[in-house]
C-alpha cells in the first residue's frame, strides 16, 4: 500500500503516483483480485504446471515422450479422441438447436421464470441422478419400452442404455439447460425493433432470423458452444453408467481414470489428461476465432 | 426520379381500437388520409399515438375497427405484406449491415435485382445527402446520420405510407430543427404521404398540413395547423397549443359569443369554444404572449410576481393571484420579483372551455 500512496514532490509537478497508477487502471480495487489469483494459482495452475511436467517423466522410464508416443500408438487409447469428439459435438451441436427456437419462443413469454425453473431442475439433479433415472425409464423394462410395446410400435425393446444414445440422452438432459439459458440470454439482448424494422421493410419471418438475428447472434452462439462443448467432452459418470465404457463410450476421461486407478500410473494419466485439455482448446480456439467472420459490435439499434 | 412511391387515392382508420387487458389504449379512432398528405399525431405520452402508429404498420394487431388503403383491407395483414416504411424513434438500423446494406435491406427482402437495388440505394443516398457515408456501419455515424439512414431505409422500398415515431426525439435541438426541415423536404420531393409521431407542438405545426391531437386513446381534434392554433375545441387541445394560463371559474353571464366567467372575483370576458351554461365552472384559457402588464381595469387580474427569466428580445414571468392561481406571462420589461402587477388580456385572446372532467369523455 505504501507504493500507492501520494509522493509530496509529485503533487508539484503534475498527477501524484496514485493518481498516475490510478489512470492505468490500478487502484486499491486492484487488490481485490488477489485473492481470486491465489485461488486459481492454487487449483489450477500448480496443478496444470505439475501435471504437464509429470506427463514428460514417464514412470515405466523411457524418453520425456514415451507416454506420449504410447498414447498415439494404441488404438485402444487414441480411439477415445474420435469416441468423445463424436459424443460430444453432436450433442452440443444438437442443443444448441433446440435451445434456440426455444430462447426465441421462451423470450415473448410472460412466465418466462417458471419455465427457466423448470429448465434449470436438470442441472441441480446432477448426472448420477439423471444416470439412475434413465436406466429405469428407458431400460429393456422401463416404461417407455413397456408403453412401445403396448401400443405395438415395436415388438421387442429397443437398446437405449448401455450403449452411445444412453450417454448421448444423458448428456442432452443435462447439457441442454445450460446452452437454454446461455442462448436465452443471448436472444434476449437483440433490440426486438431490429426485427420490427425487419418485419416493415417485408422480410418475412424466416428472412428476420436469417439476415438479422442470425449474424447479431453468431458470437454469442460461437460462446455457447464452446463452453456447452467443453462441458460434454469431459463427459465421465454417464459414461459409464449408461454407455458401455469398453466399447463404443470408451471416452478420454475413462482412459485417463483407469491410468491413474487401474494402473496406478500418474505420468500416463496426466499425458492423457494433457490430450484431452489440447483437444479441448483446439475445437475452442477454432471457434472462437471463426468469430472474427461476424458482426461483433453491440446489437442495438443506435447509441441510444 | 426512379424512386416511385406507390399510388393510392386515401388510407382510411375505421373506429379502430386497441386494448391491452382492460386498458382501452385507443377507442374508435376514424381518420381518412388523403395522398400526399402531412398528418401529425400529436399528443402527450399515453395518449395512444404511437400505438395509432404501431396499428397501421401491423406490429400490433388491432383489436376492433378496420384499417383500409382504397378498397384493400389492410388490418389483416402482416407487418411484412402492408409494404408501409417506418421510422423509428431510436432507428433500428441493423447495427451488423453498413449504410448501403441497410438502406437496400428491404429491396433484397423483395428479390429485386442487385443492378436495381444498387440504382434505387444511390438515388436514396442522394437524397438523404448521405453519399460518401455508404461504407459505414451505423455505429460510425452521428444521430443525424442514423437518422438519414432510418428515413432512407424506409422510402427506398417505394411505400405508400411513410411512418415516423417521434423521429426526432433522439436529436439535440439545433440538429432537431435541420432534420425537421429535411423530412418536410424528402416528402416533398417524393410526393410522399407521411403519418408522423410526436408530443412536440413546434413539430406537429411547423411540418404537418393537418394535426391530429389524440388524449387518452381518443381523437379530439382534427384540423390544419392554424385551425388548432387559433381555434382549439377542447382545453386540453388549447393546452397544447400553448394556453398555458387555465384560469378556473364561473359562468356569469353569457352574450352572444361573448361569455364573462368570475376568476377570483375578477370578471373575465372571452370566446366561449364549448356550449356553457350560467353558473357552471369554466375554463378561460389565455397564453403567455397575450397576458400584458397594466393598469387595473377591465378583463384584468392582480397578481404578484415570482419570477422573471431573461430571454433576449423579451422576460418570461411566473405570477400568481390572492386566490394561488399560476400565471406565466411575457413583458418586454422586467419586473421585480415580488411586486404587484395587473395583468390583462384581450377579451377576443380569451378562450373559455367547459370544465376538463366534463371535456372528456
Amino acid at each position: 500500500m505504501d507504493a500507492l500512496a501520494p509522493a509530496p514532490a509529485a503533487t508539484l509537478h503534475g498527477p501524484s503516483l496514485r493518481q498516475r497508477f490510478a489512470a492505468r487502471g490500478f487502484d486499491a480495487v486492484t487488490l481485490l483480485v488477489v485473492p481470486a489469483a491465489i485461488f486459481s494459482l492454487l487449483l489450477f495452475v500448480y496443478p496444470f504446471a505439475f501435471g504437464f511436467i509429470l506427463s514428460f517423466t514417464p514412470k515405466a522410464g523411457g524418453d520425456w515422450l514415451a507416454n506420449y508416443r504410447r498414447f498415439f500408438s494404441d488404438a485402444f487409447l487414441y480411439d477415445t479422441i474420435a469416441k468423445t469428439l463424436w459424443l460430444a459435438v453432436p450433442v452440443t451441436l444438437l442443443n444448441l438447436l433446440l435451445a434456440v427456437p426455444i430462447a426465441f419462443r421462451v423470450r415473448l413469454m410472460r412466465h418466462q421464470r417458471l419455465l427457466t425453473t423448470i429448465l434449470v431442475l436438470p442441472i441441480t439433479l446432477g448426472t448420477v441422478l439423471v444416470a439412475e433415472g434413465l436406466l429405469n425409464y428407458l431400460g429393456p423394462q422401463g416404461w417407455f419400452n413397456r408403453t412401445l410395446m403396448t401400443i405395438g410400435l415395436i415388438s421387442e425393446p429397443l437398446k437405449l442404455v448401455h450403449n452411445y444414445w444412453g450417454v448421448f440422452a444423458s448428456l442432452v438432459i443435462t447439457g441442454f439447460p445450460f446452452t437454454f439459458l446461455l442462448t436465452l440470454s443471448y436472444v434476449t439482448g437483440i433490440d426486438p425493433a431490429l426485427e420490427q424494422a425487419g418485419a416493415t421493410l417485408g422480410a418475412s419471418s424466416w428472412q428476420r432470423f436469417r439476415y438479422i438475428y442470425l449474424p447479431l447472434l453468431m458470437p454469442g452462439f460461437a460462446i455457447t458452444f464452446c463452453l456447452s462443448f467443453v462441458q460434454a467432452f469431459s463427459v465421465f459418470p454417464s459414461a459409464v453408467l449408461l454407455g458401455a465404457p469398453a466399447g463404443p463410450t470408451r471416452v478420454i476421461s475413462i482412459a485417463a481414470y483407469q491410468a491413474a486407478f487401474e494402473e496406478y500410473d500418474y505420468s500416463m494419466a496426466s499425458a492423457v489428461a494433457m490430450i484431452m485439455g489440447f483437444v479441448q482448446l483446439g475445437i475452442v480456439v477454432a471457434v472462437l476465432a471463426s468469430r472474427g467472420l461476424f458482426y461483433r459490435g453491440p446489437a442495438s439499434g443506435a447509441k441510444g | 426520379m426512379t424512386i416511385a412511391l406507390s399510388q393510392f387515392e386515401e388510407v382510411r382508420l375505421d373506429r379502430v381500437s386497441r386494448d391491452f387487458g382492460a386498458l382501452n389504449a385507443l377507442r374508435d379512432v376514424s381518420l381518412t388520409i388523403k395522398r400526399r398528405e402531412f398528418i401529425a399525431l400529436l399528443g402527450p405520452s399515453g395518449c395512444g399515438k404511437s400505438t395509432t402508429l404501431n396499428c397501421i404498420a401491423g406490429l400490433l394487431p388491432v383489436t376492433g375497427g378496420a384499417i383500409w388503403l382504397d378498397n384493400s383491407r389492410v388490418d389483416t395483414l402482416r407487418p411484412e405484406e402492408r409494404g408501409f416504411g417506418m421510422v423509428f424513434q431510436n432507428y433500428a438500423l441493423f447495427p451488423h449491415l453498413n449504410v448501403r446494406q441497410n438502406i437496400g435491406f428491404g429491396l433484397k427482402m423483395r428479390g429485386v435485382p442487385k443492378a436495381e437495388i444498387d440504382r434505387k440505394v444511390d438515388e436514396a443516398l442522394g437524397l438523404v445527402r448521405l453519399h460518401g457515408q455508404e461504407n459505414k456501419l451505423p455505429g460510425q455515424l452521428s444521430g443525424g446520420q442514423q437518422q438519414r439512414v432510418a428515413i432512407a431505409r424506409a422510402i427506398v422500398i417505394e411505400p405508400p405510407l411513410v411512418l415516423m415515431d417521434e423521429p426526432l426525439s433522439n436529436l439535440d435541438a439545433k440538429l432537431r430543427l435541420e432534420m425537421r426541415a429535411e423530412i418536410r423536404r424528402i416528402h416533398n420531393e417524393l410526393g410522399a404521404t407521411t403519418i408522423y409521431v410526436t408530443h412536440d407542438q413546434d413539430e406537429a405545426l411547423s411540418l404537418a398540413d393537418r394535426i391530429v391531437v389524440l388524449r387518452d386513446g381518443v381523437v379530439r381534434q382534427v384540423g390544419t395547423p392554424k385551425e388548432l392554433y387559433e381555434e382549439p375545441a377542447h382545453l386540453d387541445v388549447a393546452d397544447f397549443m400553448g394556453f398555458r394560463n387555465k384560469l378556473r371559474g364561473r359562468v356569469v353571464a353569457n352574450e352572444s359569443d361573448r361569455i364573462i366567467l368570475d376568476v377570483e372575483g375578477a370578471k373575465i370576458s372571452g370566446v366561449a369554444r364549448e356550449g356553457l351554461s350560467l353558473g357552471s365552472a369554466a375554463y378561460a384559457a389565455i397564453r403567455p404572449d397575450d397576458l400584458e402588464v397594466g393598469e387595473p381595469g377591465s378583463n384584468t387580474l392582480a397578481v404578484k410576481v415570482d419570477t422573471m427569466e431573461y430571454r433576449g428580445r423579451e422576460f418570461v414571468g411566473t405570477a400568481h393571484t390572492a386566490g394561488g392561481l399560476d400565471l406565466v406571462f411575457r413583458s418586454h420589461h422586467a419586473v421585480e420579483p415580488g411586486a404587484n402587477i395587473h395583468l390583462r388580456a384581450a377579451d377576443e385572446r380569451v378562450l373559455v372551455f367547459a370544465d376538463a372532467i366534463r371535456g372528456r369523455n
